[in-house]
């Protein structure tokens, strides 16, 4: 390597601090648009090389349920950011053509539909958890979850596990 | 701009490090720079820095590592195993490309 004797080279600082930097993520909704912050912001953090957790709890548990992970929706009702009229948002269909809509649109910018996008996270080394209350609650073992959920665990286990993490809660 | 010295010869970065001139990478380069983060490359490696350079030719952008995985038929978990950490601006700074803009 040359280098001008007063010139260090310029060399992009990767191996910063970041490696013991933590982040969890709670994803406690189960709506198509509530899904994907949780799943884009987990993605680039794994991309940063932070270590990423994500526990779904409550609604969130559509996100990992093998039945309904591939059928999430998107409702207009109760949502003024759309700027409809509320009463067309209850409307017979309106649900399913506004989750038409919003899917393609995904799929339009090259970002993955909610499954593949958890197999993307699960690859770049992101853990996956489910919440041991939701699960009784709703009568669901490993068997119905999304086969990369690495364990049904308990609130305190997982406060545990993230210990020292930036949290943010979904 | 910044220039900067790599293989013996001045090249055109970014405030980071980052090469901003398509046409002053060559394969020669690309060997220096990954040495400067510690990444010796092998043939998996020269697949993917290949297909960066080409797709950010044919499309004007720095492939997501998405986008590697998709169109450049790599595993996400391969290209965390050959550029660790941080492999999507790691491939970019090898192939002498900006940092890719894109969320996913």
């Amino acid at each position: 390597m040359t280098t001008t004797a007063n010139e260090p080279v310029l060399v992009p600082k990767f191996d910063d601090d970041y490696a013991s930097r933590k982040l969890a993520i709670i994803c406690s909704k189960g709506n198509l648009d509530m899904a994907y912050p949780g799943l884009v912001l987990a993605n680039a953090a794994l991309g940063e090389g932070v270590e990423t957790h994500l526990f779904f709890t409550f609604w969130g548990f559509d996100m990992i349920l093998k039945s309904r992970m591939h059928d999430l929706k998107f409702t207009p009702l109760g949502n003024t950011a759309t700027h409809m009229p509320q009463g067309i948002g209850g409307l017979p269909g309106i649900t399913a053509m506004a989750t038409a809509k919003m899917k393609r649109q995904i799929a339009e910018i090259g970002v993955p539909e909610v499954p593949e996008f958890l197999e993307q996270i699960v690859a770049s080394g992101g853990h996956l958890w489910a919440c041991r209350m939701s699960a009784d609650m709703m009568h669901i073992d490993e068997s119905d979850l999304y086969e990369a959920v690495e364990g049904i665990i308990s609130a305190a286990d997982f406060i545990d596990k993230t210990q020292g993490a930036q949290l943010l809660f979904i | 701009m910044p220039v900067t010295t790599i293989a013996q010869r001045d090249v055109h970065v970014d405030a980071e490090g980052f090469l901003t001139e398509y046409a002053e990478w060559d394969e020669q380069l690309a060997v220096q720079l990954a040495s400067n983060i510690g990444i010796d490359l092998t043939d998996e490696h020269w697949k993917v820095i290949r297909f960066l350079r080409a797709d950010f030719r044919d499309h004007g952008a720095t492939p997501t590592l998405r986008r590697v995985t998709v169109a450049g038929s790599v595993p996400t978990k391969r290209l965390f195993e050959l550029f660790p950490k941080k492999p999507a601006k790691k491939m970019a700074y090898i192939a002498g490309l900006p940092k890719p803009q894109g969320c996913v």
